[in-house]
């Protein structure tokens, strides 16, 4: 198993919260944050991946047949339900700054600060 | 014993599906009396829960999946004292809180309710987990519920101002988790904590289990708040309708400290326990949290801002007493977790009454209005007095907990710096107090900054209702330090909690626990110091804020002076909660790289 999946969901990760940390635009920031908690999947699924293993459906299959974790494969259908609903109300709120200030820079949005 | 775990997340659950499914077709008091029922069960059925849970950890293993020969299989709910008194907390003030919304939240009581019944049956799920992965899932639901909580009243900028700093910042953090928990697993290939414990326990920890730990403990002070995590916080309080401040405020941030408890003493105390960095940097951002928090709460003249400030400021000293990693720290983080519940809960009921009287919340031009509101005022200086932690009031037996904890470790300066912080907090709220509700004081101050604007609460409230929850909560609040019995069972339960081979045994069925010896039921003694710290908290506080209330009477020398040298630190301090979220987000980043690599340095060596 090479570290290049490891690499690559941290280079993901990094370059997600940059795109947070600067954006002006509340729409380009929720897809921001999805870029930022598709690293958690890429990272899921290379900590679950067996070389040569088969899809983890044992009905039928040789006992001691080598299958990928399946446990992973849950937990990231799980992750990505979970950003669905977060990143949802956030484009929903960012509907509702445009109705309120005309913008959805989230700079223009800061009445409340100190 | 082990059907009442499951029941308090599904009674929740199940009656926040009904009322959001059954909306517009049953007549409201019914649906009233269905969440305020749903919620007092759930209530009550913590407390039954609370008394098994004294004698044996309650254990309940989803579909049966019991563990074979000590191996972990399913997904458990492990539920220990602190885990069943937590429940008891959550539900009390989730209870107050759906009850002061009867009226309080008009026509949009139901989505509400069903959105409140939500929050509940996630933060139980949450206290009672006994797993890794299902402890992310509670988390992130709680969140979802309170990001719509908190943008509830979208008709003015500020609520989705606040809504969208709260869901970005709090969504980071879920995803740090998320990160943490895959690395975690890549290490030890299991997601249960007693398992992950056991298999940290063998072998060398290695560089993997540091990011690890510095991922969630992170994750999770996002959630609770702690600085430099902090920020969203004041956003999301100061425009949240008032009883979502309630349980924002009083148990759904502190939750986020339970869970650093929780993974520390369950999982990374196997291999960091020989070392006390973790905990030395979780007392530091404790102590920085505190003072930080604290002074920022006194340049506040929004009501609820303030408050959040002070819910921050005290969490930080239940940071500091988690961080002494011993029983008396933690028993004083459970004593002060119970009463700053209530405690904050009361007074944001209050700010709720006086935002609904008056049609504003802001402190200078509150001025003198609400002279004459005898039981509010009461409730607002009880709730304050409480929270500072005068001897025998509100938060004091915690308080004193931890500093017991501190002085057993040779660290008696933090007691000095935790009880300032408590002092500057609870002088924001005296001083509030006082101009609201006495009329003392001036009525211009060039020190709170500018005024936010606020939307008046046009709502046909039934007033009586209102005020006697906030008075019920903070009469509860105040108690806290003198139920006899309350101090020693803390104790216990902070010494079970940090067992964490017992815990393993217990939950991993290895072997049943001894049933704990007979508890003495007496109000817990404290030591002389502690009254000293509380007294001397308590004039500070009154002092401060006769200070702030009667600046322009200070000789003009002294004034000129303080004006020179406080102005710019205060200019820095208000510039850096910039309430804006790509500053949260870099200061999240900032903060992590920074606790991980002390870690790092620390641990690796």
């Amino acid at each position: 198993m090479s570290y290049l999946p490891y690499a690559v969901a941290a280079w993901i990760c990094l370059v997600g919260l940059a795109g947070v940390a600067t954006s002006r635009n509340l729409i380009h920031l929720a897809i921001c944050l999805m870029v930022t908690q598709s690293s958690s999947y890429i990272l899921l699924l290379s900590v679950g991946y067996v070389e040569h293993g088969k899809a983890p459906i044992f009905k039928g299959t040789k006992l001691g047949t080598t299958a990928v974790d399946p446990v992973v494969q849950a937990l990231t259908l799980t992750d990505i339900v979970v950003s669905v609903a977060v990143i949802a109300l956030i484009l929903a709120l960012a509907l509702d700054a445009h109705r309120l200030s005309g913008t959805v820079d989230p700079d223009g949005i800061a009445d409340i600060s100190g | 014993m082990s059907w009442v775990p499951p029941l308090l997340v599904a009674i929740p659950l199940l009656s926040a599906a009904v009322v959001a499914g059954l909306d517009h077709m049953t007549p409201e008091p019914i649906q009233d009396g269905l969440v305020v029922a749903a919620s007092t069960a759930t209530t009550v059925l913590a407390f039954l829960l609370l008394w098994h849970a004294e004698s044996h950890e309650v254990v309940h293993w989803f579909g049966g999946w019991q563990p074979r020969h000590g191996v972990a299989l399913g997904i458990a709910f492990a539920v220990g004292p602190v885990a069943a008194g937590m429940c008891v907390v959550i539900g009390i003030v989730v209870t107050l809180a759906l009850v002061y919304s009867l009226t309080f939240m008009g026509e949009a009581s139901r989505p509400f309710d069903a959105l409140m019944l939500l929050a509940l049956g996630a933060m139980c799920g949450f206290a009672m987990s006994g797993d890794l992965f299902n402890l992310f899932v509670w988390l992130e639901l709680m969140a979802v519920a309170a990001y719509a909580l908190t943008g509830f009243q979208v008709e003015q900028l500020g609520p989705v101002q606040g809504a969208v700093n709260f869901a970005i910042t709090n969504s980071i953090g879920g995803y740090l988790f998320a990160v943490g928990i895959a690395l975690l697993y890549a290490r030890t290939g299991t997601l249960n904590l007693a398992q992950i414990g056991r298999s940290l326990a063998h072998g060398p920890a290695g560089g993997i289990v540091i990011v690890a730990m510095t991922l969630l403990l992170c994750g999770f002070m996002i959630k609770g708040a702690v600085v430099p995590f902090h920020l969203w916080a004041a956003d999301a309080y100061a425009v949240a309708p008032a009883p979502v401040c309630a349980v924002l405020g009083g148990v759904m941030t502190d939750i986020g400290l339970i869970g650093v408890a929780r993974l520390y003493w369950t999982v990374f105390d196997a291999p960091f326990g020989h070392s006390h960095a973790v905990g030395d940097v979780l007392l530091w951002l404790g102590i920085v949290t505190a003072l930080l928090a604290g002074t920022m709460s006194f340049l506040q003249r929004h009501l609820k801002r303030m408050l959040a400030y002070s819910v921050v400021c005290h969490i930080g000293i239940m940071l500091a007493g988690i961080g002494l990693l011993d029983s008396s720290g933690l028993a004083g983080a459970e004593l002060m977790f119970l009463a700053h519940a209530l405690l904050t809960a009361g007074l944001f009921f209050v700010a709720g009454i006086v935002h609904v009287d008056h049609a504003m919340i802001d402190e200078l031009h509150l001025h003198g209005r609400a002279r004459g509101c005898w039981v509010p005022a009461l409730a607002w200086f009880g709730g304050t007095i409480g929270l500072v932690g005068t001897p025998y009031v509100g938060i004091y037996l915690g308080h004193a907990a931890i500093d017991d904890g501190a002085t057993e470790l040779g660290r008696p300066w933090v007691l000095a710096l935790l009880w300032l912080g408590s002092a500057l907090a609870g002088a924001a709220l005296l001083r509030a107090g006082a101009r609201i509700f006495l009329g003392w004081g001036d009525a211009e101050d060039p020190l709170l900054g500018e005024a936010m604007e606020e939307e008046p609460l046009d709502r046909n409230v039934l007033r009586p209702l209102l005020v006697a929850v906030a008075a019920v909560a903070v009469a509860a609040g105040i108690a806290v330090s003198v139920v006899p019995g309350l101090g020693q069972r803390a104790e216990y339960a902070a010494e079970r909690f940090r067992d964490r081979a017992g815990y393993t045994a217990r939950v991993l069925g290895d072997r049943a626990m001894a049933p704990p010896e007979s508890l003495p039921v007496t109000i817990r003694h404290t030591t002389l110091e502690s009254l000293i710290y509380g007294g001397s908290a308590t004039i500070l506080a009154v002092a401060l804020a006769l200070v702030g209330l009667h600046r322009r009477r200070l000789p003009r020398v002294v004034g000129a002076a303080a004006a020179r040298t406080l102005a710019p630190p205060i200019h820095v301090l208000r510039s850096l909660h910039s309430g804006v979220v790509g500053d949260y987000v870099t200061w999240v980043v900032v903060g992590t790289a920074v606790v991980g690599g002390v870690w790092a340095a620390l641990l690796h060596g």
